[in-house]
């Protein structure tokens, strides 16, 4: 990857700070601001419907923020997702978005799309450029490939490949656009524990080419095995940012997943109301019925 | 595919008790009467078109010499030679192997089936059209009889590849469907490519002669017969494997398949003597190319266009307008090159005005947006008119009158002769858009192996993932868009030329005559999109067919309607699969299924279970 650095891992890669999204009336991401190093791997974790698909679409110019700006390794933004893509910033989606009926080989030269010039008259009068571009990006889609372990499979349809394959090809998809940032939406989403230690594996192997993460996940576990820091999202606001560890004990994010106890133990009188309640509810129903 | 399976090679030389415990024929006959029950049949068939088929010359193509096959006599002749040959292959005799490396048995059934056809629907329609079945002489019975006993005795014969194991034992029609499949060839022989290029040679020449056999049909008895042996033929051929067998040479040897391909084409004038034939070729030449300038739009960037032939008229308009008729309201005369330049200069300019507010829009509403600019196009030529707007188009008229014409001092218009053989103004200009095609094809195929193809096909797959991935789709779309429309332009300028006249009512969504945005839309789908030979295919036939059958010009609409449900229903990928749509609707032998046993037809579903 032409990204690596030999700095310390201190130099900014992505920095979105105050990113608010409106739609109409809801507002989705209140206030966010969140930071990503170089070799970092950043995790971004929520309930449901805490808007972390909605902060990724943020990032990556497919929602425009109607507040706040989000800066990569220090200018803004544009608002256009092929803009952010030349950019740096690269992105697998939450459902798998592959191009299906592309070879696998086909879907990694795509990817390559950014970082190749080679234009329609280019490719119709065959200029010198062409082949040798062609070339290149095939020897470096293979490369990754290679890198994914999909390189037996290049001929096949994205179609027939298994579902942790699917993920793989859109993660090295992802790398083809050279990306100094990689956003992952819920990588191992429907995945069994081998592949989520396989894909966890594959992440690190990214960040050690220089690359930072920062992905959306569900798997506790998984995040809290792989994320330098991890930042939670509830109901649109970041309420929590720090080490793994920190957040898996703190009080808020536990309330955010699990809910509150009620005030104090639940006590007899709540008990004895609940079965109140139950047994009226069913009576009532059988009432019903005749 | 890779269906390594190689047990149906040997079933017919071998023992017939093997086969028939795996499937049984659908007519129970012992292995050896069923075949020479089908070499006498087809030989019966055979002798019977050298007799007389009727007793008078009103009935055309002249069936009455006794010794000298004529008319649909010819085809039958032709469709008993193809059965004997694949039924004496069957016999495992030396130098007639090569005939069925894939199925053995169902294209003799297929073969006998289409002799059946033809001399069935000969007899039908002599004694139709000339009042009663006296009128059939003996010959006719001999051919009829003949063809009856090879069919069954094919249909006696062992089936190629046992039941699947979806349906062990399916009921009759089951069986007979299943007789009418094979298994696909095993690997071919290494041959020095010198002789791969030399069958490729002969493959097109063998489809030269069918196409202006086809073209050169005098009349529509003689046209269904050609098309009832022409269907059922490549069909056993198909099952033979040979086709297969070619596709692979032709594979391998892009290069000397595009140009014997050409070649062919080149050579199509001078198999026509007559003007009128030479004519529907150059037709179908801009038929065709337009229909593969529509296959950049829809076929790979899958931008559903439903008024492109306006593109088309764009070209030929402005084409018309320099090209010096009196009736042009320019009254210019651009040399030719620069008449061309013109005319896709126009398209290309159209093509960005209406592309560059529509393209925003995606699926059916592109579509429909599409389909009213093209009907904006017609209805403003026609108010062009100098009475309800200014006069540049002559409105309903058009721009008659529009000169041949010269290039380098060869004028298109007159006949030459070019060694030996005449070639009429219609050949003239059909070599002309043959340069023309040629151009085409070879655009599309470098545009589409190429970062912009791929770039095209991603945003068809998924525009919000091929944007995540920095391509910039509207940008894309719009050049598609804009080259779709050059290419038509181009072919716009040669058919001004050709047709003498531009009307606006030669550029509409339907019509009975083939280059309107519907059928340029259908060639695209039957043929197949994607493709580069699909769309010329789907072109010729749609051209064709309505060309050569007059009679049936108030159902046309109708029946294309009908054929283009069956197809969708049982060839969705068109005529001509493209490597991508074959693993989309085929894509058994990526799946990762044991390689043993054969998948059931249409398990296309699988894949997505597969994790």
């Amino acid at each position: 990857m032409t990204t690596t650095t030999s700095a310390p891992a201190t130099t900014t890669v992505l920095d979105a700070s105050g990113v608010t999204m409106r739609f109409g009336g809801l507002t989705a991401v209140r206030d966010v601001n969140l930071t990503v190093n170089t070799g970092e791997i950043v995790g971004l974790i929520g309930p449901n419907g805490a808007g972390k698909t909605t902060f990724f679409n943020c990032l990556t110019g497919l929602y425009v923020p109607t507040e706040g700006r989000v800066a990569y390794k220090g200018t803004v933004l544009p608002p256009k997702p092929h803009l952010v893509t030349q950019a740096g910033i690269a992105r697998t989606f939450q459902n798998i978005r592959l191009f299906a009926n592309m070879t696998v080989l086909e879907n990694v030269l795509v990817g390559r799309h950014t970082r190749t010039k080679e234009g329609l008259w280019s490719a119709l009068l065959r200029l010198p450029g062409f082949r040798k571009a062609e070339e290149e990006s095939r020897a470096r889609a293979m490369e990754l490939l290679e890198f994914t372990g999909l390189a037996a499979k290049a001929d096949h349809l994205a179609r027939n490949l298994p579902y942790g394959e699917q993920r793989k090809l859109e993660i090295a998809r992802a790398l083809a656009s050279e990306p100094g940032l990689l956003l992952l939406d819920e990588p191992t989403a429907g995945m069994n524990p081998q592949e989520t230690r396989a894909a966890e594996e594959l992440i690190f192997a990214i960040r050690d080419q220089g690359i930072a993460v920062l992905v959306i996940e569900h798997d506790i576990r998984f995040i809290m095995n792989l994320c330098d820091r991890v930042a939670v999202l509830v109901q649109g606001e970041k309420i929590v940012e720090g080490p793994a560890e920190v957040v898996q004990a703190d009080e808020r994010v536990i309330a955010a997943y699990l809910g509150t106890p009620f005030e104090g133990a639940p006590g007899d009188a709540e008990a004895a109301e609940v079965e109140a309640a139950e047994a009226d509810a069913q009576s009532t129903t059988e009432g019903d019925d005749k | 595919m890779h269906m390594t399976t190689e047990t149906p090679m040997d079933k017919t030389t071998g023992t017939t008790k093997v086969s028939t415990a795996e499937a049984t024929p659908i007519i129970p006959l012992p292995h050896p009467v069923a075949r020479a029950l089908v070499v006498a049949g087809s030989a019966v068939a055979l002798i019977g078109t050298f007799l007389a088929w009727t007793w008078t010359e009103e009935f055309p193509g002249n069936l009455t010499v006794t010794g000298y096959p004529g008319g649909l006599q010819v085809l039958t002749l032709f469709g008993s030679v193809l059965t004997l040959l694949f039924a004496l292959s069957g016999y495992g005799i030396k130098g007639l192997g090569w005939l069925t490396p894939g199925g053995k048995n169902s294209p003799v059934l297929l073969a006998a089936l289409g002799v059946f056809g033809t001399t069935g629907y000969a007899m039908g329609a002599i004694s139709q059209e000339l009042g009663g079945l006296v009128n059939l002489e003996p010959g006719a019975w001999v051919s009829g009889i003949g063809a009856l006993i090879a069919v069954l005795g094919a249909l006696g014969l062992p089936v190629d590849q046992p039941y699947g194991a979806g349906d062990p034992d399916p009921n009759l029609w089951g069986r007979i469907r299943h007789s009418l499949t094979a298994p696909d060839p095993g690997r071919a022989k290494e041959l020095p490519s010198w002789v791969e290029i030399l069958i490729i040679a002969a493959g097109f020449g063998v489809g030269l002669y069918v196409f202006s056999y086809g073209i050169g049909t005098e009349y529509s008895e003689l046209f269904i017969g050609f098309l009832i042996i022409a269907a059922f033929g490549f069909t056993a051929v198909t099952r033979a494997g040979l086709l297969k067998r070619l596709s692979a040479l032709t594979a391998k040897h892009r290069n000397v398949t595009l140009g014997a391909a050409f070649a062919a084409a080149i050579c199509f004038p001078f198999t026509q003597s007559n003007d009128q034939f030479a004519l529907i070729g150059a037709n179908i030449l801009i038929f065709a190319t337009v229909a593969l300038g529509l296959n950049v739009v829809v076929g790979l960037a899958g931008l559903l266009d439903l008024g492109y032939v306006a593109f088309l008229g764009v070209g030929a308009y402005a084409a018309a307008l320099v090209s010096g008729s009196p009736a042009s309201t320019i009254g210019v005369q651009f040399p030719f090159w620069a008449a061309v330049l013109t005319g896709a200069a126009a398209s290309l300019i159209f093509g960005v005005v209406i592309g560059a507010p529509t393209l925003r829009l995606r699926g059916d509403y592109l579509a429909i947006v599409t389909l009213g600019f093209g009907e904006i196009f017609r209805i403003t030529m026609n108010n062009l008119n100098g009475n309800s707007g200014p006069d540049v188009t002559n409105g309903s008229n058009g721009i008659p009158q529009i000169p041949d014409l010269e290039i380098f001092g060869f004028n298109l218009g007159v006949p030459h002769d070019v060694i030996g053989h005449e070639l009429t103004r219609s050949a003239n200009y059909y070599l002309l858009m043959l340069v023309f095609t040629a151009i085409v094809v070879m655009v599309f195929r470098r545009s589409a192996e190429s970062r912009i193809g791929r770039a095209w096909v991603a945003i068809r797959e998924d525009e919000t993932a091929a944007t995540a991935m920095g391509i910039n789709g509207f940008r894309l779309k719009l050049l598609a868009f804009a080259l779709g429309a050059s290419l038509a332009g181009l072919a716009g300028t040669v058919q001004a030329h050709v047709s003498y006249s531009v009307t606006p009512e030669q550029y509409q969504f339907a019509g009975p005559v083939p280059p309107n945005s519907a059928f340029l839309l259908a060639a695209v789908i039957l043929g197949g999109m994607g493709t580069i030979s699909g769309p010329l295919i789907g072109a010729a036939l749609l051209y064709l067919i309505p060309a050569k059958l007059q009679f049936m010009a108030e159902y046309q609409l109708l029946l294309f309607g009908i054929a283009l449900m069956l197809l969708m229903r049982f060839r969705p990928e068109g005529l001509v699969a493209d490597r991508r749509k074959q693993l989309e609707f085929h894509e058994t032998g990526q799946l990762d299924v044991p390689e043993d046993k054969p998948l059931p037809e249409g398990a296309t579903g699988v894949a997505k279970a597969g994790a």
